[in-house]
This record gives C-alpha cells, structure tokens and sequence, in this order.
C-alpha cells in the first residue's frame, strides 16, 4: 500500500499564484502539494474524481470571530472549524474578541492549546490593539508577535484615540505585523440599529449613517499615511468608504480592504420585517453601497473577500431588535454566495474568486497560503459550480446559524475541503 | 340550489305586510305604545313597509328602529363567512313599549334569540312580539311568531329565499332545494 | 372585504379595503357605546391581556373599556422594560400567556418590532398598542375616525402632523394610514426631528409651522416628550412653544376653520394653547370617545379571523 496519498483528477484548476485556469490533476503526498499536471498517474491512496469541478486552494477568511475561548455557547474552535470546513475555508484569522480577550501572551498560550486540541483548519492568530480591547492601553505587540500573533485588531469597537493607533501602526511599520481597523466612529453610529434612512424611518429604529464608517475609514486610512504604515480596513459596506480607500491607493497608501458576502448580495430592505438574522455592523446599507461594494471588489479597491462569520444563540437573536446582537454566521456560505453574486453575477472570473478568497487575504496576512504550488501545504477546495443547493437552518456545522441567507438558494457547492492533504469535509 | 316554487310573487308580500299590520294594530289595539323593530337586513325592510302602512291606516307616526344582531350570534366562530357588522339604530326607549320585532324567514329561532338579547340590552319592553313574512318551521327553540305572512312546510334540504325591492330589485319569496342544478 | 388578519402590527401593510374594514366596523361599535347598558356578547369567552410594557394609562383603560364592551374578560399586565434584560424574555412572557389560553395579547412596548416579533411567534392574536418609534396604528386609526366623522372625508383632506416626528410612532401610523386612504400629510417640526428619507415619500415637510398651517384642512398636534435629539433642539419648553406651539392666533392667521387634533396627553402651553385644546375646533376628547370604537373593531375582527384560521386547520 502506497503511504498517504491523494489525486483530485479531472477538475478545472484555477491558482491565482501560478496563474493556472486548465483541467489538471493534483497530487497530493505527505499533505503536500506533491504535483500539479495533466493526466497523473501515481496510484493513490485516495482518489477523488472532480471532473466538472473546480480545484481551487482553500479558501482564507481573515475575519472569523470563533468564540472560544469563553462563549461556547455560541460557536468554539472544533465547531467553528468544522463550519470552515463546510465552507471550504483552510485557513482563518480567528478575531481577538473572546473572553478573556486575546490581548496578553498567556492568553494567546490558552487560545494555542484550544487551536491544538480541536481545530480542523489553520486558525491564525490575531490579539487586541488595546488591552481588554477597551481603546486605552496598548498590548505588548513585540512579545505577542513572537508568540505567532499575526494581525492586531480591536474588532467590535473602533480605537477612537488617534494617538493609540498611531503609535500602534508605527510599531506595525517597524515589527512588520498587520493592524486591522474596525472603522466606526460610535459618536455618530451610537444605539443605531439599520443603516440610517428611510428604512429606519419605517421600521422606527435608530440609524447608522455611511458617515459613522467612511468617516472613520478616512482617519484610520490618514494615520496610517503618517504612520507609514499599511493599514487593513475591515468590513467595507458603504459607497463612501470604498470611494475613500480607491483614492488612498491612488495616492500610494498602503491600505488594504476586505468586504464580506451580505455587503454585495442584501441590502437594508432585507431588515423590514425586523428579522435579527439581517442584523449587523456595519447595517445592510443601499442598492447603491451594494453596486459600489461590488465595483469596488472588480477594479481592485477592495482587496478580499471575508465572512465576519460571528455566530450568535437563537436565544440572542429571538428578541426585540434593539436588543439582538449584532452579526451573522458566514463561513458555511461565504463561497457560494459569492460564486451566485460576483461569479454568475458578472462581477469576477473564478481567477478572481481564488484571488479574493484565498490569495490575496494569504498576501495580506503575510501566510503562505492561498496558492496550489508543488511543495505548498495542501489546502485546497473542490466544489461543483453550478450545483444549486438551499441553505437550511438545520444544516449548519456552526453551532449558531444566524445566517442572513437562510432559505436562500446559491449556486456552487462544497464537495471537499482538504487541509495539510486531508480530506476533513467531503459532501454527501 | 334549485328553485322549485314560488312561495308568494309581489302582490302576495303586500298583501301580506297589509294584513301584519292590521293583526298588529287590532291585538294591541291601536298604534299606542307600539314600536316597530326590524333585523338586519330584510327584516328592516319589512319593518319599515309595516311601519307605513300602520302610520297611513291611522294617520299617526310609528317609531321604527333597525336590529344588527351580528354581536350576539352563538355562532359566531363557526360560521364559514365572516360576519360584516352594521349599525344598529333605535333611537328611541324601548322601556314600557309594545316592541313588534320583525324578521323575513323564522325558521331555527336562533335569529330571534339573538334579537331578543340584544333588545335586552336596550331596555325592558312591556312585550316583544313577532311579525315574520314566512315561517318555514324546524324551530330549534322555544320561539313562536304572533303575525306570519305564510307557513310554509319545507325540508331541511330545502331553503327559503325572500327578495325585496330595497336589496334584490323585486318583491318575492322562492322554494329553493339543495342539489344539481 | 374580509379581514384575514390574527394581528394588527401597524397600518403600513394595511391596503386601503383593510383600513376602511376597519373604520366600518368602528362605525357600527360607536353606538354601543351609547346604549343604557354599554354591552355586547361578541367576545363573550374571550380573554384580552393588556401587556404593557411603558406606562401608558390611557392606551391602557381604553382597550380594557374596548374588551370589556365586547363582553371579553380583561387581564393587565404591567411589565417594566428595564427588566426585560435581566429577566423572563418578551418571547417568553408571550408564550406563558398563550399556555394561559388568553386569546388576544394588546401589547404596549418601548422597543420597535416587539409586536411583530410577539405577532410571528404566537398563534394567539396580537394587537400593537404601540412600539418604539414603529407603529402605533389604533390610536392613526382613532384620529383617522374622528377625522372623517368631523369633515366627512379622508380622501383629498390636508393634514399636517407637527411635532417630533422623528421619534414618534403616532406620526407613522398616522403618515401610513392617511395616505393609504388619499390624504395629503405634510409634517412639521425642526430639521432634526424630520425622520430620514421621509422625502422619498408622499408626504411633505416644512419647517414653518404657519406656512404648513395654511395649507392645511387638520393639524394633529404629538405630544413633545423632548428626548435626546428634541431637547438638544430647544433647551427650554418655551422655545417650542414659540416656534412650534399651536395657538388662537397662528389659526386664526390661516382664515380657515382647522380641525386640531392630539393623541393626549396634553401638555398644554408646550405643543398647543390652552385655549385651543379647548376651542370649538378640537376634536380632543371625541378622539378619547371614538378610541374605543376603533378598539372594539381591532379586537373583534383579530379574534374573528384567529378563529377562522383555528378552523380552517
């Protein structure tokens, strides 16, 4: 018997590393990448036969809020991994807001013994800006940086105090490490509910304005320039801040965006009806924000694609509005939303899906990921493109399903998700 | 439903509403303390017919009221259709009146029942009579008229139907019986 | 026209056949009201909870007058929105009442959306005695009922809505309602309580009391309860009764006979002059009288159409 081994055969391979988009076979060996060419004819341990598929690498989802430690009640690193798995996502930066936060060395030592025992997928590891992400204290970034913390980020709130950031993101110059912005000035976005207009006219609840984020994105994008720094901007929703960002890059400011699938496929008037699924922060925002997010993802403005996957108990959503957490569950759809919307929708090729998805957040990161090259860890995705399937409450591997798309249908579906070279999701 | 019969054509629902009326007036002897109360729909159709003709035999007005006896059907949950509520209108004290109630068809005497705890609730007359233009019989209640227009010995397959120039454009009452046309 | 609904959440997603239903069926109950005994056996057997979560007395009394007319059996329940958070959830307060086998909860709420969210997780009825900012579509309803008792029409009437509208959830219901069935709305306030995007729709704004006063057949005067955004506008009272405050001589200016109207309660001096809640131009307490015949109208047809759908099954 050959040792562990694995051929995907037949299927259409698209790596925006070595710019591949043919039908090729993948070899896969020692949960390396051991060879990528036309008719393979290792014997296998595992074959998987993916004609009509499309091979791509495993996606990688920069923005994953796993829960654990602290709220397991909601999602911890086994199930939310498992949910990534589905999703045929291999790689994540899980988001430092658990309890305790991921803001100290001993902290992020627990989070590395949890990551051991349960996760199925890489979780990377980012830590709090601010210690107890409360904007006032910095965290030790040195020492956390040597103890593998790869990206910093307050999530969930913004550091309102410019000098903190500051300081942060020249220390991000200097060490070489990532600081992600939450951007949202909570001055003006305070006990808003839905973005702000005529929506939340009807429906009688609070606002938040495009200015409470873009305005925000501007600072956080202007410190950096004086930082010298690069800057990573979360959750892009409104036509505001992609504007601001593509004229930051025209200037040569090393920023970087991410938007996630609800902000280019729902827009405010999901939320009539007063369904906490469809609640979040940043809110569903325009038709207008939506055709910007989507412009923006095409020409290059918004660099990556990420869930915000932030699972939440039925028990936190089955309440008044005002008072349901904010955010959905994203890992399980991610890929075939954006598949229906962006792919079929005209947006991107399946090069630029790979791209936004795995390639670019890998770059952006700084991880050697998103790319199916000989000698690479083996993390790749198979799924059928034009399989239609409906997403059901009861489906998910999450142990939340607060996702903004139940009864939808998508196109694209997840038939294997291989990380190191094992197969750890394989669909029915 | 099929019509089978033509119980009574226009002249015969005059003759009729004449005849009530003289029946009214002779037991109560004269149009002293009588009212004239009349259910929604067709019954106030009836009543107001009554009253004129009282009024002309004895040149003197009759007070005359209108019955919407939806709020106190026993049926009201299970009726397939559901009810439209309308407006009563007695505007005037029932107390210590002679009240001559006036419905189209007696037939269970649930209508009446109901009328009667509506009337109930708007004073204590000294009698409640009753004026029907056809009683088809089936009571299911202790309930009898003191004028009718004409018995009519019908089956429970059978229906009866009154149409009256105010609602149906013309005066008659048809037989009609369930099955295939 | 038949009512379909088992709830009234608000008069945003009623059609102009359902409001009028409505309105009908008021008409027929306000001579209930006017009888020596002032009841009738519809709801016999039914059980109204009055679930109420501010405090709001005369929402309260009118709806329990309302069931009670009906013959129903009346139970309130005063529930502070403070202890929401902490203890048993709406959803499951909602649910011991449906256990307790009531048949209609009348739900009075500090957050917008309670009453719908109530509405799609209980089977039983739900009637919005108002929520948050939303709805608070009986009491539009009520000044809707006197509005066309007292000009004889809705269709083609110029109202003007002043106040804080921005927070005010008679002002939507109101705005939903009136122009469903063809009125003209204008709303009236500062810039800051005008409500977002409500110029994507019919109504007009104006900024000028008088101007929008003289345009106008109806002027419905909210109640100013000064939160955040209103208090930051106009620091003292008086400054609102300047700017805004409806008085003898801002209607006498408009040479037209105005219909003024107010949800209660009042402030006198703040929103409207004494003399005018007074005035032979108010309809203020025909609104309070007419309250409980659009209450015995909601109630009666919601239980209609819960049983209907009960048998149906």
């Amino acid at each position: 018997m050959i040792k562990e081994s694995l051929l995907i055969k037949n299927g259409r391979v698209v790596d925006p590393v070595s710019r591949t988009d043919a039908v090729k076979d993948v070899f896969v060996s020692s949960g390396k990448i051991a060879a990528i060419s036309a008719g393979i004819g290792e014997k296998a341990s595992q074959v998987i036969d993916a004609a009509g598929c499309i091979v791509m690498p495993g996606l990688v989802d920069m923005h994953v809020h796993l829960r654990e430690p602290g709220r397991e009640d909601k999602e911890n690193v086994a199930s939310g991994t498992a949910a990534a798995a589905k999703g045929g996502v291999t790689s994540v930066l899980a988001m430092p807001n658990t309890d305790p936060p991921i803001d100290s060395v001993e902290n992020v030592a627990l989070f590395k013994r949890i990551i051991r025992c349960g996760a199925k997928v890489n979780v990377f590891i980012s830590s709090a800006i601010t210690k107890g992400r409360q904007g006032k204290e910095p965290v030790a970034f040195d020492l956390l940086k040597k103890n593998g913390v790869i990206a910093f980020s307050d999530d969930g709130a913004s550091v309102d105090s410019p000098e903190i950031l500051l300081k942060a993101l020249v220390k991000s110059r200097e060490k070489g490490f990532l600081i992600i912005c939450h951007s949202e000035d909570r001055n003006l976005s305070a006990g808003g509910a839905v973005n702000l207009g005529l929506v939340s006219t009807r429906l009688g609840l609070r606002g938040i304005s495009a200015e409470s984020e873009y305005r925000r994105v501007e600072r956080d994008i202007a410190l950096a320039a004086r930082a010298k720094a690069r800057v990573h901007i979360a959750h892009v929703s409104c036509a505001e801040s992609v504007k601001v960002i593509a004229e930051a890059k025209k200037k040569g400011i090393k920023v970087t965006a991410e938007t996630a699938p609800h902000y280019f496929s729902l827009t405010e008037e999901a939320v009539l009806g007063y369904d906490t699924n469809m609640k979040m922060n940043p809110p569903l925002r325009r038709r207008g924000d939506l055709e910007a997010v989507k412009k923006g993802l095409r020409d290059g403005t918004i660099d990556a694609i990420a869930s915000d996957h932030a699972p939440h108990t039925e028990n936190e959503k089955e309440v008044e509005f005002n008072l349901a957490e904010f955010g959905v569950t994203g890992l399980e759809t991610e890929l075939s939303v954006a598949v229906t919307e962006l792919v079929y929708g005209g947006v991107l090729d399946w090069m630029g899906l790979a791209e936004k998805m795995s390639f670019v957040p890998a770059t952006i990161l700084g991880i050697k990921k998103g790319g199916l090259l000989e000698g690479r860890d083996a993390d790749i995705v198979v799924f059928s493109p034009h399989e239609e399937w409906t997403v059901k409450k009861d489906d998910f591997a999450s142990r939340s399903a607060n996702s903004c798309f139940l009864g939808r249908r998508l196109k694209g579906r997840v038939r294997y998700t291989i990380c190191s070279g094992k197969t750890i999701y394989a669909a029915e | 439903m099929k019509e089978k019969a033509r119980i009574l054509d226009q002249e015969a629902v005059k003759r009729c509403v004449t005849r009530i009326s003289h029946e009214i007036l002779e037991k109560n002897k004269g149009v002293k303390g009588i009212c004239i109360v009349g259910i929604r729909t067709r019954g106030a159709h009836l009543a107001g017919r009554i009253a004129d003709c009282i009024s002309g035999i004895e040149k003197e007005p009759v007070d005359l009221g209108v019955l919407d006896i939806t709020l106190y059907r026993d049926d009201l949950t299970s009726i397939s259709q559901q009810p439209v509520v309308h407006k009563t209108e007695i505007g005037f004290d029932i107390t210590g009146r002679n009240v001559v109630l006036v419905d189209d068809v007696l037939y269970t005497g649930r209508t009446v029942r109901c009328a009667l705890d509506a009337l109930a609730d708007f004073g204590r007359p000294r009698t409640i009579q009753l004026a029907v233009l056809v009683d088809r019989g089936h009571r299911e209640l202790p309930i009898r008229a003191d004028f009718v227009g004409k018995n009519v010995p019908t089956s429970r397959e059978e229906t009866v139907e009154v149409r009256l120039t105010e609602s149906d454009g013309k005066d008659e009452v048809v037989l009609k019986e369930r099955g295939n046309e | 026209m038949i009512w379909t609904r088992k709830d009234l959440l608000g008069l945003e997603e009623l059609n102009r056949e359902e409001i009028e239903l409505i309105l009908g069926t008021a008409d027929s109950f306000k001579e209930v009201s006017s009888r020596e005994i002032k009841k009738v056996p519809a709801l016999r057997g039914k059980t109204v909870v009055n679930l109420f979560y501010e405090p709001s007395t005369r929402t309260r009394v009118s709806f329990e007058i309302a069931a009670k007319r009906l013959s129903a059996d009346v139970i309130n329940i005063a529930a502070e929105t403070s202890s929401v958070r902490k203890g048993e959830t709406l959803l499951d307060t909602g649910r011991n009442i449906q256990a307790l086998k009531a048949d209609v909860i009348v739900l009075r709420h500090g957050f917008s959306g309670a009453a719908v969210l109530l509405a799609r997780k209980l089977d039983i009825s739900v009637v919005n005695a108002g929520d948050g900012w939303h709805e608070h579509p009986t009491q539009a309803l009520l000044d809707i009922f006197t509005l066309k008792e007292k000009l004889g029409r809705i269709e083609g009437l110029r109202v003007c809505i002043v106040g804080d509208i921005a927070h005010s959830r008679v002002a939507r219901s109101n705005i939903w309602g009136l122009t469903r069935l063809g009125a003209k709305v204008t709303v009236c306030a500062p810039k800051i309580l005008i409500p977002p995007g409500i110029e994507q729709t019919d109504v007009d704004v104006n900024c000028d009391i008088e101007e929008a006063l003289s345009k106008a057949d109806a002027v419905n005067v909210l109640r100013m309860q000064f939160e955040r955004d209103a208090r930051d506008a106009f620091p003292r009272e008086i400054d609102y009764f300047r700017k805004f405050g409806i008085t003898r001589e801002r209607l006498k200016k408009t040479g037209r006979d105005i219909v003024v109207m107010h949800p209660g309660p009042l402030n006198r001096g703040i929103e409207i002059a004494s003399d005018v809640a007074d005035g032979s131009s108010s309809v203020i307490l025909e609104q309070v009288t007419n309250g409980i015949a659009v209450r015995m109208a909601v109630l009666f047809l919601v239980s209609q159409a819960h049983d209907k759908r009960i048998s149906a099954d």
